[in-house]
């Protein structure tokens, strides 16, 4: 096999003992078909064993080995060395406090997440003697694509919106929310409509599609915002004509 | 959180966006281009026509869409690309944007009550 020696440029903090972060660079040899990921490994396995960064599936399943490659929010067990230069420079996710080394602290996320009520909100509990909720394929369709996100974060990482202001929402748990808003079986859209269509909630989005543009599943979190604002705005407008309806 | 009054101004910017994609390039074809290049015969433009079409309540209503809607899309694109450049001073930036197509809006209906 191909060998190729590849510079990784590793962005290296230690709350403990660092000031500030810094950059170590580790000379690697690569295989044909490594991905970013696996030179990391690599360096945890045979150069230096403090590097910290977290990974789990290697397979674009999990979301948690989200870096900065080369300037780029993606995940590093995507990322293939043959497509890149022979300095890599990773860094942990922009956009988040860091944790240490590679690994970054996502509770802002976490609480994004919970605050839009992304689970059924059904119309009535259903015991399970009763059988199963029906949904035609052309339901599921309408919210297929937005059910395939992997919290990964990379679109947070992407979205100049959220580093500008950190009160935004953000792209993954907006569009979250609008895959339960599109499912047959859901009726919280009101229960979610005071987060998500609050200044802070979709309005803070300026339709940059960055976040479309990095997600590993083409989940297209603008898309999904942007069909938001116009359910919202068919909602503000209804809700002056008929103030009395229950919003 | 409280619900955002944003809808007011993006529903002008949605709609003006529809109407600047779909049907300002045709407006630019039949009133900027099609007499010179010959698709129309300059009579088709001609001041008697025009003056008929926006003295007609319908032809009246019509010019107006087509003029006050793409202002207020223009307005709120180039206060979201202040702001994507950077510039932070929102407020001021909205009474420039909005009061440029409040503007407009008035001098289009003010024309077009007058003819």
């Amino acid at each position: 096999m191909n060998e190729r020696h590849v510079d990784l440029e590793i962005l290296r903090y230690d709350p403990e003992t660092d000031e500030e972060p810094a950059f170590q660079t580790y000379r690697v040899p690569c295989q044909e078909d490594w991905v970013v990921l696996d030179a990391v490994n690599y360096v945890k396995d045979v150069l230096d064993r403090t590097l910290s960064y977290r990974w789990s599936c290697h397979m674009a399943v999990c979301g948690s080995c989200g870096m900065m490659i080369n300037g780029e929010p993606m995940l590093s067990c995507k990322a293939f060395v043959r497509d890149m230069p022979d300095r890599i420079r990773i860094e942990p996710l922009a956009n988040f406090p860091i944790e240490r080394d590679l690994v970054v602290v996502t509770d802002d996320f976490m609480d994004k997440l919970a605050s839009v009520k992304p689970y059924l909100i059904p119309r009535e509990e259903k015991a399970i003697e009763d059988g199963a909720h029906v949904q035609t394929p052309a339901q599921l369709k309408k919210f297929k694509q937005y059910t395939l996100c992997i919290n990964c974060t990379l679109c947070y990482a992407a979205c100049p919106q959220y580093a500008h202001d950190q009160n935004f929402t953000g792209p993954a748990a907006l569009a979250l929310a609008h895959r339960y808003n599109l499912d047959s079986q859901d009726v919280g859209r009101g229960a979610r409509e005071d987060v998500v269509a609050s200044n802070a909630g979709i309005w803070e989005c300026s339709f940059v599609g960055a976040c479309s543009d990095v997600c590993p599943h083409e989940v297209d979190p603008a898309g999904a915002i942007q069909q938001t604002k116009i359910a919202s705005t068919v909602d503000y407008f209804m809700g002056l004509l008929t103030p009395e309806r229950d919003r | 959180m409280a619900r955002s009054n944003k809808p007011i101004v993006w529903s002008l910017f949605a709609a003006g966006g529809t109407v600047a994609a779909f049907i300002t390039p045709v407006m630019i074809l039949v009133t900027g281009l099609a007499v010179a290049v010959g698709l129309l015969p300059a009579e088709a433009l001609a001041y008697d026509r025009m003056l008929a079409l926006v003295q007609n309540p319908l032809g009246k209503g019509l010019v107006f869409l087509a003029v006050f809607l793409p202002a207020w899309h223009a307005a709120h694109r180039l206060r979201i690309t202040a702001h994507d450049f950077g510039i932070r001073a929102d407020v001021a930036v909205m009474a420039v944007c909005y009061g440029l197509a409040a503007l407009a809006s008035v001098i289009a209906a003010f024309a077009l009550f007058r003819v």
